[in-house]
């Protein structure tokens, strides 16, 4: 007999997620956990006025830093504007893949950038060091497109994060690092700041390597002398178009949606799901390293 | 301290990391200027060299400090410092910095951070101060000026009931104003230079009287960098510490930065 899944408290709503790009992307990755795609509508776009309403609600709540993603959210058409607004709030970090930016929208957000006291981070998502690592997982033609939005990035004055999935093995970690440095170097990225992430078993990467086995489960004697600050839903909520969720991984799930406010989705959650498993192991992959929430010295 | 005071001057110390040459030259400093206190809050070892010769000068002057993360490790022997790198770069340099600070640390003064509070409150007046490492909630918290929102300030002052909090870690100094007078205030570093190009380090000073309320000064610190670059080496120490105090930019560590403190830098 399995053990209950143990729950998790919410102490404080450190981090507000939006998933402002719905499940809409203008790519196909095969390793994205909520299969996220062109043809994707299952949860929609956020407006600058539904945006704007949890900013809002989040001042009270002491919200430390706001983050955006999807779907791809440059795809929203008022994603400028809400970076812009959110930077009068607070610190702001947006997942892109980088390959719809323009120069006129990243001028206007180095202007606010510029005048903002918290920081803009852009994190690109970029699979793999060159077109023939990268291809394969986020479409042909991306890894172009990808890095020509990096460097327009640099070029208006950003230093983009770039995050990449680890679909590949432990013993080859520090040759693909160095060749994605040297690589984002050469394309004149001077200082590249880089993120890795582990792949998490949803969506289409169940497909592409395996689902979660029924024992990658997190069990209450695990937690007896673990920091429960390292899981995202310990200090997170992310708000969709049908509420508030209780992380950015599970939007899917049912028993994810919490509530319609932020005040109402402050309530313990059930670590019940195998991606659970991997936030356990690895320690707040979705933070910013700023943060310095990680488990594992990765 | 007690209520019947009715004007005080208070040097706070950050992160000394074994630079014991500004440590030195800050309570020159401080002498100087005449202080009826002196804290120190945290994190007496790291990066420099000869750990041993930071505790003489906190004792001898009595500086009253608290535990930082690094403390904490040195004086319970963990594995490492707990500055909650997530890059393998930073984790590699702070790895390389904590066991040699572990290893020529004596007994004696591993023994005596164990024992040290993790914060330290007093009240000036209807003023209520309290000293933590990095933030009140949590002595190993990076709060980064560019990273931290005005409302989380204001939450942690509520939750932690505080009118001025006084933190360090980071390893730069920044200031916020928060409603109804209160403000929180990264005191800087005596162990590195603020990855701006210069080679001071910082303290600060607070000023308080029942008249004037409070008056927070930061005060740069010239010391000889030069030795303190030269003694790194001798230590074998990585040459890039010793870049670092020479030219006044980090070169480690660099990944825990948000963007904008990342891009004031040059590496």
């Amino acid at each position: 007999m399995t053990s209950p899944a143990p729950s998790v408290p919410l102490s404080h709503l450190d981090d507000l997620w939006f998933q402002v790009g719905g499940t809409l992307c203008n790519l196909t990755c095969n390793h994205c956990f909520i299969s996220c795609s062109p043809k994707n509508d299952s949860f929609g776009f956020l407006t600058l006025d539904d945006v704007k309403k949890r900013l809002l609600e989040s001042v009270g709540l002491g919200v430390r830093e706001y983050y955006f993603t999807g779907g791809e959210p440059f795809l929203n058409r008022e994603m400028v504007a809400i970076l812009v607004e959110t930077l009068k709030f607070g610190p702001a970090t947006v997942l892109t893949n980088a390959t719809v930016l323009r120069d006129e929208w990243l001028a206007e957000l180095q202007a606010a950038y510029s005048k903002s006291r918290y920081s803009l981070e852009f994190r690109v998502s970029i699979d793999g060091f060159s077109p023939q690592t990268n291809d394969p997982i986020r479409g042909e033609g991306t890894f172009a497109r990808a890095m020509s939005g990096v460097q327009k990035l640099v070029q208006h004055g950003f230093l983009p994060i770039i995050t990449a999935a680890r679909t590949w093995s432990d013993e080859r970690e520090l040759e693909v690092v160095q060749k994605f440095v040297a690589m984002l170097r050469e394309a004149g990225y001077a200082r590249p700041r880089l993120k890795i992430l582990p792949t998490l078993q949803l969506g289409a990467e169940e497909q592409r390597s395996s689902g979660y086995h029924e024992l990658d489960r997190v069990t209450p004697e695990m937690l007896a002398e673990y920091d429960a600050s390292l899981l995202v839903c310990e200090h997170s909520r992310i708000v969709t178009d049908r509420g508030v969720h209780v992380c950015p991984i599970l939007i899917e799930s049912a028993d994810s949606l919490l509530g319609q406010s932020l005040a109402e989705s402050g309530v313990s959650f059930p670590l019940s799901h195998g991606a659970c498993f991997t936030c356990y192991q690895y320690g707040a992959i979705c933070s910013n390293a700023s943060s310095g929430r990680s488990r594992a010295k990765m | 301290m007690t209520a019947t005071v009715l004007k005080t001057r208070i040097a706070l110390l950050g992160g000394i990391y074994s630079n014991y040459l500004a440590l030195g030259e800050a309570l020159h400093d401080i002498k100087q200027l005449g202080v009826d206190a002196i804290y120190c809050l945290g994190d007496m070892g790291a990066f420099g060299p000869y750990p041993n010769r930071t505790f003489p000068l906190l004792h001898e002057n009595n500086v009253l400090c608290l535990q930082g993360n690094y403390d904490d490790s040195i004086g319970n022997q963990l594995d490492d410092c707990q500055c909650g790198y997530t890059d393998p770069r930073d984790n590699h340099f702070a790895q390389i910095s904590y066991d040699y600070t572990l290893a020529n640390t004596s007994a004696e003064n591993r023994r005596f951070p164990r024992s040290l509070p993790t914060e330290i409150r007093f009240e000036l007046g209807a003023l209520r101060v309290l000293l933590c490492h990095g933030s009140p909630r949590k002595t190993n918290e990076f709060l980064w000026e560019s990273a931290t929102s005005s409302h989380f300030l204001e939450y942690l002052a509520d939750e932690h009931s505080s009118d001025a909090t006084f933190a360090t870690h980071t390893g730069v100094k920044w200031r916020r104003e928060l409603s109804g007078g209160r403000q929180f205030v990264n005191v800087g570093v005596l162990g590195r230079p603020e990855n701006d190009g210069r080679q001071c380090v910082w303290y600060t000073l607070l000023e308080w009287s029942a008249a004037a309320g409070l008056a927070i000064t930061f005060r740069p610190l010239d010391y000889d960098y030069r030795r303190l670059a030269r003694e790194i080496r001798q230590e074998e120490l990585p040459e890039e510490f010793a870049q670092t105090v020479e030219t006044g930019w980090w070169t480690t560590c660099l990944e825990i930065l948000p963007g904008k403190e990342r891009s004031q830098g040059k590496h």
